[in-house]
This record gives structure tokens, sequence and C-alpha cells, in this order.
């Protein structure tokens, strides 16, 4: 990690930034000024993300997770032993007599994980909800008697339970009410599907109003909604880049995106996840050196960031990415799934967050699925950029185009929080949630847990390595009638599985409170309060002293 | 650390090697610079650069690497003065170079400019519901065009089912299916589908085109063999290429020439038994195929299957809810066991009027996806009142089987119809309920061929017919079909409304292409 060379990698570029603050005095990149506005006016969006931490772990926990992993893994390979010989009996599901000769459809052994160490703990996942995914959801107990391989309702339901797991930022997903009127009207005269594409028979009148008003909402020229979220990444880079074009893209991108640069025939390069310097290094080798082997410069360079990192619950550096993709000309594309209407001041996302123009960012994208508790996904930015979308996105000419209720909840929610219903509650919600997510990071903190992200993400990992605690955790957290989200291996790197909390405008304070007790009291018996508040493993993430634009 | 030596011969290089653009540079130059890249950084570390303010751009250039490079220079070549003076020339413009070209590189736009009279750009705005009588552009008109084949976009119980979910779950599920976003409805509707259909299970998606497309590259990796026919659709050809398999196209419903290429691959594998024990096969094929309207020959299929031991993937998009006895789709249409297929998979976008897509077969098959399909695992699940919108709609097809047999009749009919139009040549099965009308004799360039197709489209529209062109992206397209008018029927399309949308189509080629 810390060898003189990394180091000194660190070194050489940030003095390219010294190079690009020059640049910004010499009235070369007059656009960057817009970071120095915000920086001159103190306002405090450009401080904040120094408040970025990924607390490494005590030598000893990392010791027990992987011993954890190993000791799984020898049981594993004991029982599949044992399966292979029949004296245990084997409950996963076998392929049919007449294609047993067939070459096996997936290799046993990719299974491995899945079988014996997935399997312990599945009860911890899909879990079945039965009610509207708001503050509070009711949920179906559920038993197994063969150990996770299948489960049986017991017909009851576990009322009540704190949802701590559903993207509902803003708490705009409930159970019908009086301003959902507009969906049932929608719903009542449209019906539900469509039937047709865009291009086709598909384009309804909705799509066009709910277009028109997203272009408003992010203040932007044009924009263009797809039905799903997933495959308005995986459909739409294709579009914008090809074979001879660069795409940059951080290393903890979620998987639409990974998919959607795979299928462009691009060449991909990752770079450290937010890692300024990284990126840099890339972009100047890339301009620099040109395409492998044929040394042809680059059509285009692409870069690819997400706002908020589910994962990492971390923000995207987005002034310092833009003054890089401004210094070489390369686009930027913004995947907002987790950040639109969650952060800003306004809800706006990282734009906002930042202070800086909508128009930096080439390509703005973006989900319906979280703050505004629908489903689908937009493109958004300058007029050209969106008609060539229009003409040539995959999703738009051979998928089915988007719901007409589902636009009308998103038309809905997004009134609200623009504050186009005369009320101020939209603003109350984004301005709740963040009072609601400093209080709760600023507690789990407190306690000594080791939470990873920004202080202003509503997503807050909490880290728990070991692959037994996770399910513990998760278990106990049901037993107190709250819901958490754990993930672990091969969602995160092997060692880091952690909690998920997200937090939502809607949990009410004696909410979080409770959760809060409960995961003090959790983590005390699990012994998860690794935290020795030190300085990141990562400083290069956390170092964000030595790299201010400003000199 | 790992030392830097400057090539030998690069120290003799004039100085005027150094030409202005990238291609002008020597072999040996380009490889000293990139050494120099990778070792740039480093060496600052040695000696931290002094941050001087009064030296001029390129500071870097000129202070921190020099002072570094002259030091390496002399402790590695022990080089006299005039020859070192040469290498801290070079090292200089080397970084002025690298400079020059950072700011000389322009790449092209984002994306190209997009002409304003693109059909793309100026198409048809639907004003209400999509459902039998359409209002386009403001016209009102007969649907022959939404994929709503067995009139349930607007049924009233369907609607009514989804008002219920509506009120109980609200809209969207806020997760993924993993977190939080499986709810019983869910759970149901995939009960439901895999009753329907007679198999063990079934796995839903939150939209159709990333239901085949998630699936096929679950299984398929790379190395492994696709072989799939010429005509299939495009979120086919998007999971083949996420699959990155080796992909084998045999011509469309062509079985010997499948064979031919099963044979071939049976050789190769007999020469090389180790991979083969682990490449896996499969043939990806359409029940109906969008891009022709044509039915797959399932029974030779299977035995193809069989024979070569590769196993068959069948999108029914537009067989499910039309084929069939009790619109089961293909299998039921040839009366073959659902089993020997071993994964189906068909959106709930047409028959079913609502949105998603499933996949159904052995829980062996099908289970794997629940942690492999991408498309499952990392999107959000369904909206709940578009499940409830599915599973109302199941019933509706399993109370009322006759409506299938009512569907066919239909499409015989306005397929008898259309033929014998001049000019315009019918493609696609007699109980297709989507096929499409080729022009019988290209202009020769596609560009015309669209024109003319539209005109009579339009025309067609302007008398309250509506219809659309098969939409293609021309450059994406494996192996782009020709321009056509798809046509589609439904049950709610009355005898005298298809008599009238085939008359009308018959006057109006007339017209334009004559």
């Amino acid at each position: 990690m810390a060898n003189p060379g990394g180091g000194a990698v660190g070194n050489g570029t940030l003095h390219n930034c010294k190079t690009e603050s020059n640049c910004v005095q010499g009235g070369h990149c007059t656009k960057n000024g817009i970071v120095r506005e915000a920086q001159q006016n103190g306002k405090p969006h450009i401080n904040m993300e120094i408040e970025e931490s990924f607390e490494e772990a005590p030598l000893h926990v990392m010791v027990f997770t992987y011993m954890g992993y190993g000791i799984g893994t020898l049981f594993g390979y004991l029982r599949d032993f044992l399966r292979n010989w029949g004296i245990e009996k084997c409950n996963a599901a076998v392929e049919r007599e007449e294609q047993k000769d067939f070459v096996p459809l997936y290799q046993d052994f990719e299974n491995f994980y899945t079988r014996n160490l997935y399997m312990r703990i599945r009860d911890n996942w899909n879990r079945p909800v039965c009610s509207a995914p708001g503050p509070h959801f009711d949920m179906l107990e559920r038993v197994s008697d063969d150990y996770n391989w299948t489960f049986r309702f017991t017909g009851r339901v576990i009322k009540d339970v704190i949802n701590m797991g559903s993207y509902n930022f803003l708490g705009l997903v409930s159970k019908y009410n009086e301003s959902m009127r507009t969906v049932k009207e929608v719903l009542e005269r449209y019906g539900t599907g469509v039937a047709s594409t865009r291009h086709e028979m598909g384009t309804l009148d909705k799509h066009k109003e709910l277009e028109d008003l997203v272009a408003k909402f992010l203040n932007v020229e044009a924009a263009m909604v797809f039905g799903m979220g997933f495959a308005t990444n995986s459909m739409n880079i294709p579009v914008l880049v090809g074979k001879g074009c660069l795409i940059l893209s951080d290393e903890l991108n979620h998987t639409s995106v990974v998919l959607g640069a795979r299928l462009s025939g691009a060449t991909i390069r990752t770079f450290k996840h937010n890692n300024m310097q990284s990126l840099e290094k890339l972009l100047r080798d890339a301009i620099i050196y040109g395409q492998p082997r044929t040394r042809r410069a680059w059509k285009k360079i692409l870069i690819l960031v997400e706002g908020i990192y589910s994962m990492e619950g971390s923000i995207v550096r987005l002034p310092q990415i833009v003054a890089l993709k401004k210094k070489y000309k390369a686009y930027l594309y913004v995947d907002e799934a987790h950040s639109i209407g969650s952060v800003g001041p306004t809800g706006r996302g990282v734009s906002e967050f930042f202070g800086i123009d909508p128009g930096d960012v080439d390509v703005l994208m973006g989900t319906f699925t979280k703050s505004f508790g629908a489903a689908g996904g937009y493109i958004a930015g300058k007029k050209e950029l969106v008609d060539y979308i229009r003409v040539h996105s995959h999703s738009a000419v051979y998928a089915t185009s988007m719901s007409p209720p589902v636009a009308e909840q998103i038309i809905r929610a997004m009134k609200l929080i623009m504050g186009l219903d005369g009320t101020t509650q939209g603003l109350q919600r984004v301005q709740q949630l963040a009072k609601n997510t400093k209080y709760f990071r600023q507690r789990l903190r407190e306690m000594g847990f080791i939470i990873y992200g920004n202080d202003h993400s509503p997503v807050v990992p909490v880290l728990l390595y070991m692959p037994g605690k996770v399910a513990a955790f998760a278990r106990h957290m049901l037993e107190k009638k709250i819901a958490v989200v754990v993930v672990g291996f091969p969602a995160t790197p092997l060692a880091e599985a952690r909690a998920r909390f997200c937090i939502s405008a809607a949990h009410t304070r004696e909410m979080l409170d409770k959760v809060l007790e409960a995961t003090d009291e959790i983590g005390d018996l699990l012994q998860v309060k690794y935290s020795r508040h030190r300085h990141s493993a990562r400083p290069e993430l956390y170092d964000e002293t030595s790299f201010e634009l400003d000199d | 650390m790992d030392t830097w030596r400057p090539p030998v011969q690069g120290i003799c290089l004039p100085r005027s090697a150094s030409g202005p653009a990238r291609t002008g540079l020597s072999p040996s130059l380009t490889a000293q610079a990139r050494g120099g890249g990778d070792q740039r950084a480093a060496a600052p570390a040695q000696a931290p650069p002094p941050r001087a303010r009064d030296v001029t751009v390129p500071r870097h250039a000129r202070v921190d690497v020099p002072v570094a490079f002259r030091k390496e220079a002399q402790r590695l070549t022990m080089a006299n003065a005039a020859e070192q003076w040469v290498l801290v020339e070079m090292v200089q413009a080397l970084y002025e170079e690298k400079e020059e070209l950072i700011e000389e590189w322009q790449p092209e736009p984002l994306v190209p400019p997009v002409s304003k009279d693109h059909p793309a750009l100026n198409y048809n705005i639907v004003s209400g519901p999509p459902s039998h009588n359409i209002v386009v552009n403001g016209k009102e008109c007969i649907n022959f065009a939404s994929f709503n084949f067995l009139g349930l976009l607007d049924n009233p119980r369907v609607k009514a089912a989804a008002l219920a979910s509506l009120k109980k779950y609200g809209v969207g599920t806020c997760g993924p299916r993993g977190f939080y976003g499986t709810f019983d409805v869910h759970l149901d509707l995939e009960d439901r589908l895999a009753k329907f259909m007679k198999t063990e299970e079934a796995i839903i998606y939150s939209y159709g085109f990333a239901t085949i497309a998630s699936a096929i590259p679950a299984y398929s990796k790379r190395g492994d063999i696709v072989f799939v026919d010429r005509a299939a659709c495009f979120a086919i050809q998007k999971g083949l290429q996420a699959s990155r398999s080796d992909i084998k196209i045999f011509k469309h419903n062509d079985m010997a020439d499948l064979e031919r290429l099963l044979k071939e691959q049976e050789i190769e594998d007999q020469k090389n038994p180790r991979k083969a024990r682990v490449t896996r096969r499969f043939i990806v094929v359409e029940g109906i195929y969008m891009n022709t309207g044509t039915i797959c020959p399932l029974p030779e299929l299977v035995k193809l299957k069989y024979k070569y031991k590769a196993r068959i993937f069948l999108e029914e998009s537009l067989s499910f809810g039309v084929l069939g006895e009790h619109g089961r789709g293909v299998t039921e249409h040839y009366g073959i066991n659902i089993d020997d297929i071993d994964l189906i998979s068909a959106n709930m976008e047409n028959a079913l009027a609502s949105v998603g897509g499933f996949c159904c077969g052995r829980s062996f098959v099908i289970d794997h996806q629940r942690l492999s399909g991408q498309g499952y695992c990392f999107s959000a699940s369904l909206p709940p009142l578009l499940a409830a919108a599915a599973i109302e709609a199941l019933n509706i097809m399993e109370e009322n089987p006759g409506i299938f047999a009512v569907l066919k009749e239909k499409c015989r009919k306005i397929h008898k119809a259309l033929q014998g139009i001049s000019g315009l040549r019918v493609m696609g099965e007699s109980f297709s309920p989507a096929f499409h009308l080729h022009l019988e004799e290209s202009t020769g360039s596609r560009e015309k061929d669209v024109k003319l197709l539209q005109e009579i489209v339009n025309q067609c529209m302007n008398r309250s017919i509506a219809l659309t062109q098969a939409r293609y992206l021309d450059k994406e397209e494996k192996c782009l079909p020709p321009p056509s008018i798809r046509v589609v029927v439904t049950v709610e399309q009355t005898e005298d409304e298809l008599e009238r949308a085939a008359a009308t189509i018959k006057e109006v080629a007339q017209a334009v292409l004559l």
C-alpha cells in the first residue's frame, strides 16, 4: 500500500492539479470559476466531502474474518464430500434424468459459495413484504425446515417492522392517500400497459409531460425517460460510445453501468473509487499514448461515475471531476440513481449539492425507483444529446415504454419536490432527510461503529466484516422488528461485509432512536464496534487538504 | 525502487526528432515517452520538487523533472556534461510535448447532430390510452399497431385489480428483490405463471427487454457456444453480446443449416474432447419471430436438441397468450412436453398488457437466475400494481380459453384479406397476430423503401387505421430485416373493422405504389 512508488504517483499528479488551478487563474478554463465561487461563498457543501471516511478495520478483525470464510469453506468441502457419497441429503434441484449427459448447465464449483455459505444465511434476503414499503411495513413470517433450502410461510404477518432497507428516501411511497389521486385517475383512464415501443405506437402524452417536467426539474434543455432504471444505463451507454472510444469508469460503479460499458464495445479502464489522482493519471495517459497498439488518438473519452455509491455511501467528487473533464476535454456521465431527490438543498442531486451548473455534466442519468417511489430512469442534458438518444436508444426502439400510472407517480412526486403543488412539503421532506441522515450517522459514529461514506449520504453502511455476524445482525434486528439490508461478498469485497441503513424523510426521531438503540445493543452483543477514530487506510480518499483546487 | 534507464539510442537522437504530432515521433522516442510516463511520477519522490512561484509554465517540465532526471542521468550513464545536456533537453522536450498533445487533442462531439426531420424525432403521440380506439396525433383511429392481442389493456377487471394494489402498496417497491423488494404479489405472480405454463418455477423481471437479455448471459459464458436464428430479435442479440459466448448464426428457420453447424461443432468437439466436456451448447430461438412473424419448427429443434445435446432457450413474447388451446404458446401449439424446453422467456407487455417479463422452466434451471440474472438481482422489482394487473390478466386468460381461438380466426381473416395486394407481400404465419407487409419489389434503397411504406402508413392513419412500421436500429442489428409495416391483430377488432383495414391498406397501397 504505502510503497514509495505509490505515494509518488500521488505527488506527481497532484502537481498537475496545481497547473490546473493556474489555469483557472489564467482564465483558460473560465468555467472552473464556478467551483471557486462555491468555495469563496463559503457554502458548506464544498468542504463536506472531507468528512468522507473509510476507516480500516483492526488487524485481528481481518484475521478472524478470513478465518471465518476459511472454516466455512472447509465445512463446505466436507459437506460436498458427504453429499457426493450420499451420506448427506442434497436438497438442491437436480438436472432432469434425460439430460444427465448434457454438459452441466452451470459448474458445480460455481455454486459452491451459494450452496455452502450463502444457503446458511439465505433467510436474510428476499424477505417477503406485504404492505407498502413506507417507514413501517409488514412482512410475511417464513420459516425453513431444511436449513434454508426451502421456506414455508406460517401465515402470520410480522406487523409494523421499521423499514431501514428500502430506498424510500423522501418517504413518497406509502399506501394510497389523497395525494395519489392523479395516479388513480391515470390508472383508471389509461390502464397499466402500453404494448408498444416509443418509436412505434407507445409514446403517450403522459410521457411527453413527464419528460418536459424532468428537464425542468433538472434545469437542463431536454430529457428522455425509460421504463427501467437498470436498462437506462445498459441500453444507452452503448449509444454514446463505441469502438475507438475510451470509458473511464469508477471501480465501484453499479452493474448496470458496467454492463452498458461492456455492451458499447469501447475500451474500459477503471480508476480507484473516487480517486482523482487515479482518474487524472488515466486521462493523461489516454490522451498522450492514444489507443493501445495503433497509438491512434481516442475518438472520445467518457467518464462514468455515480452520484452516491450504493454500497459505500460515498458521494462523487463532482467539482474535481468537472475540472478534470474540462481540462482534458472528456465527457462526463453521472448516474444519479441514489442521489437525485436525496441530496442538494432542494433535492436536485449532486450537481446542486456541490453548487455546480448541471450543464457541466454532459449526461445526467437517474432513476425514479428511489426518491420518486416509482420505476424507470431518465437521461437528461443538452437537446442534441437527448435528440440523439431519442433516435438511437435501444430502449426507445425495442422496449415497451413506461406504464402510464408509474409515469404519473413520478410527475406527482416531482411536482411535490419542486413545490408545484403549492406546498412546501417537498422541500420539508428533503430537509428532513438531511436532518435524519446527519443525526443517524453521528449517533452511529459516536457508538463506535465503523461507517463508510459521506456524512450527507442517506445510505449508511455499517461494517460488520465477519460473515457470521452478518446473519446474526440481520436476524437480531428482525427480532426487534427492524428490517435492515445486509450485504457481503460478492456485492462487497470479501472481507468487508456490511449492514446498510437507508434513511428516509418519513422516519421519525422515535423510529431512528429505536433503531439506534437496537443497533447499539446488538453492536455490543456481536462486538462490531470496531472504530478507533483514526485516519483511513486509504489516504488518497481521505487526504483532502493536499488536493484543494484553491491555493 | 526500480531504476529507469534511458535508451542509449535515445540520447543520441537529435532534438528535431520530436515532431509535433504523435505520429511524428520515432519509435524509440515513443518508447522512451512510455518509460518516462511510468517513471515521471516516481522521480520526484526521491527529490521533492521545489515549488518555486517564479517559474514559468510548464513548471514541472523545467523544475521538477529535469532535476530528478539529471541526477538519474549522472548516476546511470556517467556521461559527460554535453551529453547530459542533450538528455535534459530531450526530457524537457518530451514533457512539453505531452502538454502539447493534451492541448491538441480534440475529441469527437459526444453525439453527432441529428437532422430535425428524422422520422424517430417526429414520432406519433398518443393521447389517452393506447387501446382499441386510439387517438394518434389528435386523430381517432382503430389500433392495428399495439401488441394488445387479448385487448386486456383497458379491461375493467385488470384496472380494478391494479387499483386495489395501488391502494395497498402505492406504486414503487424502492428496492431490488433481494433487499425488501420482494412483495407477496411477486411471489403470487411467479406461482401463477409457473402453474399456468405447467412448469416448476417462474421468475419475473421488471422489464420485458431485460428478461431474455439477462437470462442468456446467466448461463452462457465465455467459451460456450450459442446457435441462434438469423432473425432473432434485438433483446436476444444483446443477451448474446453480454454473454461473450461464441455465436453461430443459422439461416432463418432452416433446420438443415442448424444441423450442419451442430455437426461441424461435433467434429470440432471430437478433436478436443476435454474442452467439449465443459463447453455448453445452446440453441436460442423465438416462438413467433418478432422480425418475421413466422413460427419456429419446434419439434425438429427438440430432436436436434437431444441428438446434439444442446439446450433450447425459447423466447415467446409474441406467442405466449396467443398460440395453443390455452394460450401457453408454441409448446402447446405443437403439443410438445414443456420440460423438453430448457428455458422459456416471454414478456408480460403484449398479451398480458402489463409491464415486465418472466422466465419459466425447471427449478434446476430457473433458480440459477435468482443470483445470476443481472436484470433480476440489480434492478428494482416490478411495481406491485403491474404484477397485480398481470395476475388478473392471467385469471381472465384462464377463464376464457375460447379467446385464443377467436384471435386465431381473426388473424386468419385479415391475413387472407391482405393477400394479393399488388406491390405488398404478406410475411408471417396466418395464425400470427403480428405479421409484416413487405414491399414486393424494393426500390433499391432502404431509405426510399422506408419513405414509401411511411406514406402508406400515413395515409392509412388519415383513414382511421393506425399502423406502424417495424422500427429497427439499422446500424445495430446483426442481420437487418427489410423495411416493413407491422400489422397487429387483437380480439377487440370486429370483423367489420378487419375488413375495412384490409380494404384501406389495399387501396392506399395501390395509390402509393402504382
